[in-house]
């Protein structure tokens, strides 16, 4: 089912962020979880309290009170993806992720998970932090901008372009493109401490030089004191 | 207690009429009739008065399973009534007040569910009101009649699914003071609501609610016709307080864009006509609402829904802490709330989203972009219907399938 309304950003930016995961690693069918989706459910223990920022169709939530028997919420602005969240039996609050998390003061999750968003967000660091204020871990995956087709297409004097982005310069949602060293070294400004990396193109992991050949970046990453 | 159906409207049964045009055929629960619950024992209310015995008027659509599973009770607002779905065979016109939301097929599937319409105590289409007999005196209650609150027509209510042997509401819903009483059931009742939807609601009303309401209780208790609540005894109605408190709340309930794109400054006439008359099309509108409503609600219904309305705040018992007053609730809710609805604004519904959360409960919240203002409950917008319908259909019932 698919979690994209229209394209474009004038609705709100996780439904942008949808649909370029969608592009990136297909859209999710019931019962087959994207790649990357699948990733980050290896990594959310079972009975987790999960929070799940721009949750598009309710995919990941889903499999993971079905497989895992965790609960919690997504949080998504559209309005078809909240549909699809509600017929799949997946509390979903509509509220768009850049005005805040104040619904979520004082409630505590496991994992916070930002799945292929960030990247759309305006207010980036505040919402890196507030991800860490309310979970304990924050799982947040987004496109490489370091990919070397990018290297290759600014060379070409040409604004990159892929299934990642999939957008012309003057109309992409995206704000804030990241490497895998620029996002490193942001979570280090922020205090954050990574814990686990994945990277892969296609679904299928990259190991050998992730941050010129992986078309997508998943972290984990937590306060350090959250250490359990 | 005894459940007899109503072949006549029984003194004062009045039915509210649909906020919109007739159904359409299809989808229809059909030609309905509304029942009666007598209850003789007394009730206690909030206010430490009781009321000696009373009756309620209700109607129900859709078939009670087996297991009494699929029952849904559907609360009302301010001037409607337990006339939800479907039409009467006379006047066959008054088509229920939900009717696009309650049916065969439509978004509370009456080929699944139980639903269940009652009218609350108070309230002048037929359960014992200030129209009805004060047995101390024989006469009309009028002013005499106890003021109630949400959690008094809760309590109410939750007799009348005794009688009915119901021990448990697969849910219970409502808009507006129907989604107040929704969340009061929620609270009061944990073993026995299992979902609960609340739409355009509020866990309390903000100043400037209860300054509409003042207003509106006002025009009434000023009215000459009112003669302190007993117009009974005069033969009158206090028509002009009720068509004013008509309008205000009309226009609280409608959004501006609405009135704009429906009235603008269109004219009455082709031009000025430099007085006090009708001049634009929404004076108009207004005073034809006002007027049609005076003819059939009651005033001292008016003064007391309102009332409980204003009252309804179920977190001043716990010094404010709305999460601590939804604490004891059990069920798995749906609330929503609609951008352009100002009287019930989102930030209201989100209150109840956050307590809801603190508590750790199975919430979904929607935010329904719908232009009509709080008016947009009764409406039915494809986002907003496709999300009920998707809900419920969530909701497991055993033996109705």
């Amino acid at each position: 089912m698919s979690a994209v309304a229209q394209p474009g950003f004038a609705r709100g930016t996780q439904a942008a962020a949808a649909l370029q995961a969608a592009a990136s690693g297909g859209v999710s069918a019931p019962g087959v979880l994207r790649p990357d989706l699948a990733l980050i459910a290896d990594w959310i223990p079972a009975g987790a309290r999960v929070l799940d920022l721009g949750c598009g169709d309710g995919a990941l939530l889903a499999h993971l009170q079905a497989a895992k028997g965790c609960t919690g919420y997504g949080v998504e602005i559209d309005d078809a993806a909240v549909l699809a969240c509600v017929a799949r039996g997946v509390d979903v609050i509509q509220r768009d992720i850049e005005a805040g998390l104040d619904l979520f003061a004082g409630v505590q999750f496991d994992v916070v998970v930002l799945s292929m968003a960030i990247q759309v967000t305006y207010r980036t660091e505040r919402v890196i932090r507030e991800m860490s204020a309310v979970g304990r871990e924050g799982i947040l995956s987004f496109p490489n901008f370091g990919h070397w087709s990018h290297a290759l297409s600014l060379l070409r004097g040409r604004m990159p372009m892929s299934r990642d982005m999939p957008y012309q310069w003057y109309d992409t949602p995206n704000l804030h493109l990241t490497t895998l060293a620029d996002f490193e070294a942001f979570l280090r400004t922020l205090g954050l401490e990574a814990v686990q990396r994945a990277c892969m193109t296609d679904g299928r992991p990259v190991r050998v030089w992730p941050e010129g050949r992986a078309r997508q970046a998943i972290y984990r990453f937590r306060r350090p004191e959250a250490r359990r | 207690m005894t459940t007899a159906s109503l072949r006549e409207p029984a003194p004062g049964v009045r039915s509210a009429p649909t906020p919109r045009s007739a159904a359409t055929a299809s989808g229809s629960v059909g030609i309905v009739q509304p029942k009666r619950q007598h209850f003789a024992q007394p009730l206690a209310l909030a206010s430490g008065a009781s009321i000696a015995d009373y009756t309620l008027v209700y109607e129900t659509y859709g078939t009670l399973a087996p297991d009494r599973s699929n029952a849904v009770l559907v609360c009302h607002a301010l001037n409607a009534s337990h006339h939800v779905a479907g039409t009467y065979a006379d006047p066959p016109h008054e088509v229920g007040w939900w009717d696009n939301m309650v049916g065969p097929g439509k978004p509370v599937d009456t080929d699944r569910f139980f639903v269940i319409g009652v009218n609350n105590l108070g309230s002048c289409f037929g359960s014992t009101g200030p129209m009805s007999p004060d047995p101390a005196t024989g006469r009309p209650y009028g002013p005499d009649f106890p003021v109630v609150t949400v959690e008094d027509w809760v309590n109410a209510q939750a007799r009348l699914a005794d009688a009915l042997g119901i021990e448990r509401f697969a849910a219970v819903m409502g808009g507006s003071l129907g989604g107040m009483q929704a969340l009061a059931w929620a609270t009061m009742y944990p073993q026995r609501v299992a979902h609960c939807v609340a739409v355009a609601t509020a866990p309390k009303l903000s100043a400037q609610n209860i300054a509409f309401n003042e207003v509106a209780r006002r025009a009434i208790i000023t009215d000459p016709d009112f003669h302190g609540g007993r117009f009974y005894d005069h033969g009158v109605v206090p028509a002009r307080g009720l068509q004013v408190a008509r309008m205000i709340g009309h226009i609280t309930y409608l959004s501006d864009d609405t009135m704009a794109e429906r009235f603008g400054r269109t004219l009455k006439n082709a031009d000025y006509r430099y007085g006090f008359d009708v001049e634009f099309e929404i004076e108009s509108y207004l005073r034809y609402q006002g007027e049609k409503f005076s003819r059939y609600f009651d005033a001292n219904t008016y003064l007391l829904i309102t009332r409980a309305l204003d009252y309804f705040d179920p977190a001043r018992a716990r010094a404010g802490d709305l999460a601590a007053a939804l604490q004891p609730a059990q069920a798995r809710f749906l609330v929503a709330s609609f951008t352009t609805d100002w009287r019930f604004s989102p930030e209201r519904s989100r209150e109840i989203v956050e307590a809801l959360l603190r508590n750790g409960r199975q919430v979904t919240y929607a935010e329904i972009d719908a232009p009509h203002g709080h008016d947009a409950f009764l409406l039915d917008s494809p986002q907003y219907h496709a999300l009920v319908r998707a809900f419920f259909g969530r909701i497991p019932v055993g033996g109705a399938r």
